[in-house]
């Protein structure tokens, strides 16, 4: 390490970095392709989501803020920024970290230890909520059951609606996670390849679900996934990396190994992938799919019961393919809401843990 | 050469689990430095143990996969061509996992 200072001709020579003309860079901006030295990086990596807090008017001062925490990279850095900002720039906010359990061995339970150590290292309160208590089912059973196919579409869906009761348990004002923009590109994508243009409407949207009860948001929305690893091997953040044992996720995988190859080639791309989502218009006599609530447990849904419920109910009577895909088995299968709108609605795929 | 390299980000498992590796790595024969281009290769030969595929993609890491030689970006000594000395430390980081 120490090493490096004296073999600054591997940093291109006498090359200083672009924003003090101090010190060595060790790092190639992907946004901007400036090539800075630590110190700048961490000053304009934080800066940056500052300015995206203030510009978008993130938290209001005395807001209860919780932080969707899984251990890994995105919500490890996003729990040590956010801590940092909010005594820097007295944004008042109360922060928690909340983590959900979804009951994987080998995988869950080691994440979880990383998010255990988090909370005493920033001082956060940490809530964890687990998928056994609020279903009754682990993953680990789940899988059992229905083996290694359309396993993420249940945690995906699981997962959502935990974060929303962890967060109400908390009575937090909002939540955030740690989606960053190579999140948010590769989900502009599928949701086109999809064409899920409800989700489309909304991936790219900083801060969702403001008319329902708790609004979550995404600070690292423009923050690219280099800096982020970057940042956190240079703090010498502690997280956790390990893929799920469960989870191929194959499709969003070729999209996620598409936007990396583009980022190769030009790492704008990312941004100006981010860019056309936004910038993408819906024909205003399009139907969109009819917010409702679950019949059965209460929480938002475009049919009549919620996909969560529809998922349980087939785990609990055994007929786990009940509600994946597009074959639509018994308790929405009617048109009962769909006829009340009057027309045909554009239906909204499930797939894997699409948080958006 | 005595070289270290380090595997973080989830690619210390296409290596036994272990995340630093202090190893001596030989010239080419013939050539006068060590490049990354080929302390790559080594690397794929003789450390990686399953899943190759996750850490290289044609002749250099997989996209998505971050490099630093001596704590500092790869994309700024120029990437496989970057001359790598006695007692260098090389990360290999990989950014695919979640977050």
């Amino acid at each position: 390490m120490e090493a490096g200072e004296a073999k600054s001709k591997k940093a291109g020579g006498p090359r200083l970095c672009c924003i003090c003309n101090q010190r060595r860079p060790v790092l190639k901006r992907p946004k901007t392709l400036q090539q800075i030295c630590r110190e700048c990086f961490y000053e304009v990596f934080e800066e940056e989501i500052h300015q995206v807090i203030v510009v978008n008017r993130l938290f209001k001062s005395g807001e209860r803020v919780a932080i969707g925490a899984s251990g890994g990279k995105d919500s490890t850095v996003l729990a040590y920024v956010l801590s940092e900002l909010n005594r820097r720039h007295s944004y008042g906010l109360d922060l928690f970290l909340l983590s959900i359990d979804e009951g994987i061995t080998g995988y869950r339970d080691d994440s979880l230890e990383t998010v255990k150590r988090n909370e005493l290292q920033y001082g956060l309160p940490l809530q964890i909520l687990s998928y056994k208590d609020l279903y009754g089912w682990t993953m680990d059973e789940i899988v059992k059951m229905i083996g290694l196919k359309n396993n993420c579409t249940f945690c995906g869906v699981f997962r959502r609606q935990a974060l929303d009761r962890g967060a109400a348990l908390l009575k937090v004002d909002k939540l955030v996670t740690g989606h960053n923009a190579d999140d948010i590109a590769e989900t502009v994508l599928l949701n086109i390849l999809r064409g899920d243009i409800a989700r489309l409407s909304r991936c790219t949207s900083i801060t969702t679900g403001e008319d329902g009860p708790i609004p979550r948001c995404k600070p690292f929305k423009y923050t690219y996934e280099k800096e982020i690893v970057m940042y956190a091997y240079f703090k010498k953040l502690d997280y956790f990396s390990t893929e799920c044992i469960y989870s191929p996720n194959a499709y969003r995988g070729f999209a996620r190994e598409f936007i990396k190859d583009l980022e190769r080639l030009r790492p704008r791309a990312i941004l100006d992938i981010i860019k056309s989502g936004e910038d993408f218009r819906i024909a205003t006599t399009t139907k969109m799919p009819e917010q409702g609530t679950c019949e059965r447990c209460g929480y938002i849904s475009s049919q009549k019961w919620c996909k969560a419920c529809v998922l349980l109910e087939g785990l609990n009577r055994g007929l786990p393919k009940m509600g994946i895909g597009r074959a639509r088995g018994g308790i929405n299968g009617d048109h009962t809401r769909e006829t009340k709108a009057g027309s045909k609605s554009i239906e909204t795929k499930q797939c894997g843990s699409l948080d958006f | 050469m005595q070289l270290t390299l380090e595997f973080g980000g989830g690619l210390e498992l296409l290596c036994d689990s272990e995340k630093i590796h202090k190893v001596n790595v030989d010239l080419p024969n013939g050539a006068d430095d060590l490049t990354m281009k080929h302390l790559l290769s080594w690397v794929r030969t003789n450390l990686i143990k399953e899943r190759p595929e996750m850490f290289m993609k044609g002749d250099t890491v997989r996209p998505g996969v971050l490099v630093l030689v001596n704590d500092c970006d790869w994309e700024l000594s120029g990437q496989l061509d970057t001359t790598i000395e006695d007692k260098d430390v090389i990360v290999f980081i990989s950014t695919l996992h979640g977050g």
